[in-house]
């Protein structure tokens, strides 16, 4: 005869690791024990998620970039195609403080003097001048939110009358202000990341959600199809598919048709992950005993299924989104993405690509930098989310 | 028999690990000794420390826990008594013991053998690491023991993975790497939890020859009052890191002193037990491991609980029958206290 | 184990025959066909457009016929080893993509083995030193590592390359080994050539994989059967080479499947930066010129690798898990 001695409640480490009340052993339990208990899941992982420091400045970063991608005419300082052929090549001017004339916030002014050998303009620091700069200062007119006409950038000339200019991040080759065109960029590129996950999490949950819940037939066809778009090399068919839009289309048409080329072939993960995880909670015992205390199929589905599994389909987006990015920068790094006069990060970076224009303006490599930092920090974002929604796995 | 000299003498081990949100005292305080060709069973709920027991007398306790008092007395080549906890764990002696003189059999075999080297490659690697011998002869040892536990086809099976076998196989193939080494002691955690019932007795009936054949002394982890009593000589009843009681088997079953084990034993239902009656349970939930009782650690339970004595100070182990020994207040006023 | 390989190895004509349909739509998506383009070229630079010569051409690739024809012509040629005609270069497609061909497969190799020999002792000394400083040092750099596009690190290491030691490091060889017949010297010209763009290549690959193999390996390390070694007796170092590393190669090698792909196609964007002779910036020419023959096949090669990869992994993974290998038969 055996008879086992079941322990009224199991030790911590022995928890189940899904369902909305299994994620409960938090570390600082203790006098805090019943608050913890009754928490709903999404409590749960904010208190998860505030623990990890760099995933919340990574959060807080990510909430800045999207303000630039949200009102990039506030942030810029002068109208992003504006050329001026004289005021090619100018390095970029560093916003100073403190003034010998008591001005707060200024730049040297720059001045060109013409290189007798090469006879191009060659752009030095302006030691006498001084450009002061003020903060909510008005310059080109425009749409905030495309809806409030208003003329208030977050820095401008003190005096928009004198014709002074500055450039942050110095000028292009047609004289354009690098600073001004990266934030309009960053809205296209961030935009582009963001559409085409969006379509990539529909498909996904689509496909994903009919393979797991149906399986069968409908779930081995679907699954040849994900294999199939998974062992298909993405770049060249990218490139393939990028380079066959007409010429003649619209900014907007292309900028759709780049999202959807590029959730083509990038559902397939999500797709994947959806279905196993609906594979598996299909066998997990709190969705066998829903199902037999008799809950209907949609009750089974969303009360108990989508719940332990939504908070991991943002992680995985979230860590998406950067995937898409960097593809939108190189395609229309290599000319076949965005064109101009569309600006994105990969537009801008074109103007970088060989290395006669790095050696003659290497502040245009600078868009990369906002790539780099941009996709960091949702990295770091998106693992700090899966940390915290799914810490068992 | 008890007049020999013990083969491992545990005296106040304390194992702690150290965590962020503070230290938990998995193992408190435990003493038992485990004479030469003895049984010992140590019994206790989950999380009472009696696996964190055995990991620190195979010094296998990993960070963040830690052996922080105590000793743990081992008879190594003879006579000589070796203080465990004196070495360092990942020393050349420690290493030549484990394995060696002392030998594990895991709780779950499944987990325990890795699924892709074959069952055969891990027993010779047990044989190899600690005998003078060729890796054919190594091969010939390990089926020789698949042999003596039981294994059909010994030949053949050695070249299977563990998830080829079935639940009794696989922990007959454990009990063969255990064996591998002709151990003084052996350590048995739980080992049949993972298996059916019926293979479960065959399991057992299987160590007890072996123990028999060997003159081995096995140290048997379980939660399972029946198994005890089938196998053990001599039981340790611990609770919450501390032991409540220790004594022979006969006199534990039939004339438990600690309130705990009184308590345990009620809860076993047995077939002269009224049908539709309630079977006893221990009123409570065993208490957080960062929130544990000052005093006993099982008086929050305990029926005959004694305010400003039982809630203030921790008995001791102390003798309390002929043959056995509890940590209650019941019987004696010692404290462990410092 | 023989079965298996068998199985995996007949699937491949009949992927080879999709991924052929899936190219040919691709080469045919661009609205008009090739010649169209041919004639607007030819008008543009001012040369005669000769009617006959057009008909020839729109007879010669079948482009009357319907698509169904012209896909059997094409890939009929193809399987007798016949690429076709570059109206670009005026050239048979065979002879551009051959040696780009080969050093394509050199650059992707050798990064990989940089990979690999990089990235797995960093996993490894990750795991097993887990919030170590090295530790938390390699974490850092593989983020950046991850969200550093892989042109932007070829821009800046061409750009420093320049401005700090005067060279350019374009290419994959010296001047005076680019046209010249292979022989000794040439190879090890390209050696030293090969190592910085494979080392920029790696960078990304090298982060992602250290990732994978330090949570793979964590997750091993807490597995029971570590205890049981220990318990045997083992030193703590060969144990973990034994049994976690082992078993944390399996998931790493499932990775070959969609690295080795990448690492083609993705040193084309490199490759177009560092003007690489590789097949990549070439497909990236004919592309933008619309000529679709030799973007077809190089399309096709890239596929051809991206199978021949996943194919590898699946081999690799069955032979190292028998738990596959068993399934399989």
């Amino acid at each position: 005869m055996s008879t086992n001695l079941a322990p009224p409640v199991s030790d911590p480490q022995n928890l189940p690791p899904t369902g909305d009340e299994a994620a409960v052993v938090l570390p600082d339990i203790g006098r805090d024990a019943e608050a913890i208990y009754v928490a709903p899941n999404w409590k749960l992982v904010w208190w998860r998620f505030k623990k990890h420091r760099l995933a919340l400045v990574s959060g807080i970063v990510v909430i800045f970039i999207a303000t630039i991608a949200l009102l990039p005419e506030f942030y810029s300082t002068l109208p992003p195609h504006e050329s001026d052929s004289i005021r090619s090549f100018i390095p970029p001017q560093r916003l100073r403080f403190f003034a010998g004339d008591g001005t707060f916030l200024y730049v040297q002014d720059v001045k060109g003097q013409r290189n007798q050998k090469t006879l191009m303009m060659e752009w030095v620091p302006d030691e006498e001048k001084i450009i002061p700069v003020k903060l909510f200062a008005r310059g080109f007119e425009y749409n905030l939110l495309g809806l409030i006409p208003t003329d208030i950038h977050l820095l401008g000339v003190e005096n928009p009358d004198s014709g002074q200019k500055f450039h942050l991040l110095g000028t292009d080759r047609l004289g354009r202000d690098q600073w001004s065109r990266l934030m309009f960029g960053t809205r296209v590129s961030l935009s582009i990341g963001l559409i085409a996950v969006m379509l990539s999490i529909f498909l996904g949950i689509l496909l994903g959600g009919i393979s797991g819940y149906f399986g069968g037939t409908t779930d081995l066809i679907i699954q040849r199809l994900i294999e199939l778009l998974q062992s298909l090399p993405p770049i060249p068919i990218w490139m393939a598919l990028t380079a066959s839009l007409p010429r003649d289309w619209s900014v907007e048409q292309t900028y759709f048709a780049i999202t959807i080329i590029l959730s083509l072939l990038g559902w397939t993960t999500l797709g994947r992950e959806v279905r196993g995880r609906f594979l598996s909670l299909r066998e997990e015992d709190f969705v066998v005993a829903a199902e037999l205390i008799g809950c209907g199929k949609p009750r089974v589905i969303f009360r108990h299924m989508v719940p332990t599994f939504y908070s991991h389909i943002i992680a995985a987006s979230t860590l998406a989104i950067p995937v898409m990015i960097i593809n939108e920068t190189f395609l229309s790094f290599l000319g076949l993405g965005m064109r101009p006069p569309a600006i994105s990060w990969g537009v801008l970076l074109q103007e970088a690509q060989n290395l006669q224009s790095i050696a003659l303006a290497p502040w245009l490599l600078l868009p990369g930098l906002a790539v780099i930092i941009t996709v960091l920090a949702l990295n770091i974002l998106g693992d700090g989310i899966r940390d915290a929604a799914d810490p068992y796995s | 028999m008890n007049n020999q000299q013990p083969l491992l003498s545990v005296r106040n081990l304390k194992t702690y690990f150290s965590l962020d949100e503070g230290q938990v005292k998995a193992v408190d305080g435990v003493s038992f000794d485990v004479n030469p060709g003895q049984v010992v069973g140590i019994v206790g709920e989950s999380g009472c420390g009696k696996s964190v027991t055995i990991k620190s007398i195979l010094r296998i306790i990993q960070k963040p826990g830690k052996i922080v008092d105590g000793q743990i007395l081992f008879r190594h080549n003879g006579d000589s008594m070796l203080d465990l906890t004196q070495l360092n764990a990942q020393s050349e002696q420690m290493r030549q013991i484990r394995g060696a003189e002392i030998a594990l059999i895991p709780q779950e075999p499944m987990a325990a053998f890795s699924p892709v080297h074959t069952i055969g490659n891990q027993i010779e690697e047990a044989i190899l690491l600690h005998q003078p011998v060729s890796k054919q002869q190594a091969r010939k040892i390990a089926i020789e023991r698949l042999r003596e536990v039981g294994v059909p086809s010994p030949e053949r099976r050695i070249d299977s993975y563990s998830w080829e076998l079935s639940g009794g196989l696989r922990q007959r193939a454990m009990i063969a790497m255990a064996l591998s080494c002709n151990p003084k002691l052996l350590i048995a955690d739980e080992p049949t939890t993972a298996i059916d019932v019926t293979t479960q007795a065959q399991v057992l009936n299987l160590l007890r020859d072996l123990q028999a054949q060997h003159d081995a002394a096995i140290i048997f982890i379980t939660h399972d009052l029946g198994v005890i009593a089938q196998i053990a000589d001599f039981v340790v009843v611990m609770y919450l890191g501390r032991v409540m009681e220790t004594g022979p088997v006969d006199d534990i079953f039939h004339n438990p002193q600690h309130p705990y084990t009184k308590a345990l034993l009620k809860s076993i239902p047995t077939v002269t037990s009224e049908s539709g009656s309630r079977l006893p349970t221990i009123e409570g939930a065993i208490p957080h491991p960062f929130n544990r009782p000052a005093g006993c650690p099982f008086y929050p339970r305990c029926i005959e609980m004694m305010p400003g004595t039982c809630n203030t100070s921790t008995p001791s182990l102390q003798p309390v029958t002929d043959t056995q020994s509890a940590s209650c207040f019941l019987y004696h006023k010692q404290t462990d206290d410092e | 184990m023989a079965q298996y390989i068998i199985k995996r190895l007949l699937l491949l004509p009949f992927l080879l025959f999709i991924f052929s349909i899936i190219a040919f739509i691709l080469i045919q998506a661009p609205p008009g066909d090739f010649v169209t383009s041919y004639i607007a070229e030819l008008a543009a630079s001012g040369s005669a457009v000769d009617q006959a010569q057009i008909d020839a051409l729109r007879e010669q690739y079948g482009l009357d016929q319907p698509m169904t024809v012209q896909y059997f012509k094409w890939m009929g040629n193809i399987l007798q080893g016949d690429l076709g005609v570059s109206l670009d270069w005026k050239k048979p497609n065979n002879e551009l993509i051959r040696e780009r061909f080969a050093l394509t497969l050199a650059l992707g190799v050798f990064t990989f083995l940089i990979t690999w020999s990089i990235a797995i002792p960093i996993g490894i000394y990750s795991a097993t030193h887990q919030y170590s400083f090295l530790d938390y040092f390699f974490t850092v750099f593989n983020y950046f590592g991850v969200a550093t596009p892989t042109f932007m690190t070829a821009l800046v290491v061409m750009y420093l390359a320049f401005k700090y030691f005067g060279i350019s490091v374009t290419g994959l060889f010296s001047p005076e080994y680019v046209d010249a017949p292979w022989s000794w010297d040439k190879f090890v010209d390209l050696l030293s050539h090969l190592w910085l763009p494979a080392l920029i290549l790696a960078l990304d690959g090298t982060a992602r994989l250290a990732r994978v193999m330090r949570a793979n390996l964590l997750d091993e390390l807490k597995k029971p059967y570590m205890e049981m070694a220990r318990a045997k007796g083992m030193s703590e170092w060969r144990l973990v080479m034994k049994y976690p590393v082992r078993l944390a190669f399996n998931p790493l090698v499932s990775t070959i499947g969609w690295y080795l792909p990448l690492l083609f196609s993705g040193s084309l964007i490199v490759a177009t930066v560092l003007n690489l002779p590789t097949i990549g910036p070439l497909l990236l020419r004919a592309l933008i010129v619309q000529d679709m023959f030799l973007a077809g096949a190089i399309i096709l090669i890239y596929m051809f690798l991206a199978v021949i990869g996943t194919m590898i992994s699946d081999i690799l993974l069955a032979w190292l898990d028998p738990r596959i290998r068993m399934e399989g038969s």
